[in-house]
């Protein structure tokens, strides 16, 4: 326009420029300060922790803060024969320390998880050592049992010196880490997680197949019904959706049990034998059936939304221009419907991979999946670094599906009922 | 929806065939629920339909089992009870204020990098509850609030936050802004405008976030297992608790009046939504 580039200028006579740029940061901080609360919330007390797994789950500071002076002395020692005498003066010393602090037994066990034996040899030389004279420790430790002499053994404990770890990863694949510090894989009969991730996936992927074969039709009845009858049909999406998810699964573990109302139902019908009924229940099949049932709604949801949108008339179009009913459905409605199965495909994939409850209290032992693993190292053998470890490589998963779904549909049009 | 007169006869079997799965579909969706009410009122003790049942005779239809609830010995009901209400309570009251506030914020077209802020406000929602229960447990036994009921309440505000945030900026998104302009014109300040006049036209949405937060926590039981002692066990815990030892008709008992809650629950949040969208002007 004009040469001169001439400013316009507010009543108060700074440049119009200027005062909206200032206006406009005093609206962004208006709005951040309102997201701020929950946002400082939230990481505090839920992404903070996680990364606390995180910390938890590579964390191998224990053996390294049990046995400080055992490995400064072994920093020269290159691990081919056995270790020189001061490396066995440090561990006697690190020994006796934790013989005081009554810590020797954790120390047995951190090793033992390294290399299988320690745990005894441990409780021997915690024994022996009572009697142990000045000098000469290598003769003596020696001595208390031939492993002691065995520089395998030596090996171990240095493998342990590093405050940090991927040890956990690697068993959660069922690898681990040889002397050679080569990786490898568990002996074939104690490959158990494998056989999980697997089983979690494979799971996952046909509860959603399920999902979808059943989610299509009815959603596509809901979309085209006039409002009357769909709004009560939608009742029967929308109460399993509202109905706590330990009663939906007890009335499964009701249905499928041996003396239940469906075998009742196939003895009648002649498909089985009463004494030959079915075995529904602790089991896979209880996992697909209760998963399904207690999934769906999270299909029929996004897709019954998406196909409201599809105009009625553009199926009566594909006919009139010489489709047949199913042309016009596959060429021209379908398509219409993918972003809705792709909402509904991953949000129930994501909500079957990290199942809990319900594998636990229907699937039995074959029927059971990583989470439910996760909570038993949790639990019961309070190898709380592992259950980490494991939960960081499911939830790694479930982020990039979470970031596909952002990409495809984006968070911002989740829909609830 | 009736054929037209001249669908062909194949069409008119295919069109049969696929209201035939509609129907087999929805029966698989809402008969579960049905089978918890007459054996919650069996007169014995086993989880099957006895003869008298079949046949409908008063007799072998009972109330032991709610009685049994209410005033059993060494009951846990009550206290599970108590527990729940309490906590589902102030987890939706902490959610419900956290999350409008940041739905405000979320949908001001101002609000810098939002994508990224929404998808950490979110994630408690996608991320798998054991993750969750893992990590909020670790988080709680640091600050010491393991085994109580503020660590509970705070757990549960955090997954019930984000189903506030979602309903909430939904409804935003259809608001017109102009009026709260309009309010800021007629020489209202900020708080007053919202809460007279954003507030009343977003409440619909604000009601039914706070009754997913609500649900979410009554519901919820993986993140209590790690964190409830003995004092502070729920109703879905005790639930739990009693469908891995034995299934016992109390506990049916119990799931008819849990489903006689999300019934009414179901009612409220449909008459919301359609006022919503009656207000949002979304004709159907």
């Amino acid at each position: 326009m004009s040469s001169e580039n001439k400013q316009i200028l507010t009543t108060d006579g700074t440049p119009l420029e200027v005062s909206l740029k200032k206006a406009e940061k005093k609206n962004k901080i208006k709005a951040f300060l309102l997201v701020a609360p929950l946002l400082l919330f939230i990481i505090i007390t839920y992404v903070f922790p996680i990364g606390e797994m995180l910390m938890r789950s590579v964390d191998d500071k224990m053996v390294t803060e049990m046995l400080p002076k055992t490995y400064k002395s072994m920093e020269k020692w290159d691990g081919k024969e056995l270790p020189p005498e001061e490396v066995f003066e440090a561990f006697y010393i690190d020994f006796q320390k934790l013989i005081e602090e009554e810590r020797e037994g954790k120390l047995s066990t951190q090793l033992n998880y390294t290399k299988n034996g320690f745990k005894s040899i441990i409780k021997k030389l915690r024994r022996k050592s009572k009697s142990f004279e000045e000098g000469n420790y290598k003769e003596q430790i020696m001595a208390v049992h031939r492993r002691w002499a065995d520089v395998e053994y030596w090996r171990a404990i240095k493998r342990r010196a590093p405050a940090y770890t991927y040890q956990k990863y690697l068993k959660g694949m069922d690898m681990y880490e040889n002397e050679k510090g080569e990786i490898v894989n568990v002996s074939e009969d104690r490959r158990v997680h494998r056989i999980l991730w697997l089983r979690t996936l494979e799971i996952a992927f046909f509860v959603t197949v399920f999902c979808f074969l059943m989610a299509y039709p009815i959603a596509h009845l809901l979309a085209t019904l006039p409002m009357k009858y769909s709004n009560l049909l939608m009742i029967c999406v929308l109460l399993p959706f509202w109905t706590s998810l330990l009663v939906r699964t007890a009335s499964w573990m009701i249905l499928l049990q041996q003396q239940g109302i469906v075998n009742d139902f196939f003895v009648t019908i002649g498909l089985v034998t009463d004494d030959n009924r079915v075995e529904m229940m602790y089991n896979k099949t209880g996992s697909y059936v209760a998963m399904t049932q207690i999934l769906l709604p999270f299909m029929v949801l996004p897709l019954y939304s998406v196909m409201k949108t599809i105009s009625p008339s553009l199926m009566r179009a594909g006919k009139s221009l010489g489709g047949t009913p199913f042309v016009a459905f596959w060429k021209v409605y379908f398509p219409l419907t993918i972003p809705g199965i792709g909402a509904g495909c991953l949000l129930v994939f994501i909500l079957a991979i990290g199942y809990y409850i319900t594998p636990a209290l229907v699937g039995g032992a074959s029927g059971t999946l990583i989470s439910n693993q996760i909570a038993f190292h949790m639990k019961s053998t309070l190898d709380w670094s592992f259950a980490s470890a494991m939960g960081l490589m499911l939830l790694s998963g479930v982020l990039v599906i979470y970031w596909l779904y952002n990409k495809l549909v984006g968070i911002d049009n989740i829909k609830l009922g | 929806m009736a054929l037209p007169k001249y669908t062909e006869p194949h069409y008119r079997i295919w069109h049969y065939i696929y209201l035939t799965i509609c129907a087999a579909v929805f029966f698989f969706l809402i008969a579960p629920l049905f089978v918890i009410f007459p054996l919650s009122f069996n007169a014995e003790e086993f989880l099957v339909f006895s003869d008298g049942m079949k046949r409908l005779d008063p007799d072998a239809f009972s109330l032991r089992w709610y009685q049994d609830m209410i005033y059993g010995t060494k009951n846990p009901w009550g206290l599970a009870a108590k527990n729940s209400f309490i906590i589902a309570i102030f987890a939706t009251i902490g959610s419900v204020l956290l999350g409008t506030v940041a739905a405000l914020g979320l949908s001001s077209r101002h609000m810098p990098y939002k994508g990224l802020v929404m998808a950490v406000l979110i994630s408690p929602m996608i991320v798998p509850l054991i993750i969750s229960g893992v990590a909020i447990f670790f988080f709680m036994a640091k600050v010491g609030l393991a085994a109580t009921h503020t660590g509970i309440v705070l757990a549960h505000i955090i997954l019930g936050t984000p189903f506030v945030v979602i309903t909430v900026t939904a409804t935003l998104s259809g608001f017109d802004h102009s009026v709260t302009r309009a309010a800021a014109s007629l020489g209202s300040n900020p708080v007053n405008t919202f809460m007279k006049i954003t507030l009343p036209l977003i409440l619909p949405g604000v009601i039914s976030g706070g009754l997913f937060a609500f649900v979410t926590s009554f519901d919820e039981v993986v993140v209590v297992l790690f964190l409830a002692g003995l004092e502070n066990t729920t109703i879905p815990v005790q639930m739990w608790t009693g469908l891995r030892e034995q299934l016992s008709p109390t506990i049916l008992a119990v799931a008819t009046c849990l489903i006689i809650l999300s019934t009414l629950i179901l009612v409220t949040a449909e008459l919301l939504r359609r006022r919503s969208e009656r207000l949002r002007g979304i004709n159907r």
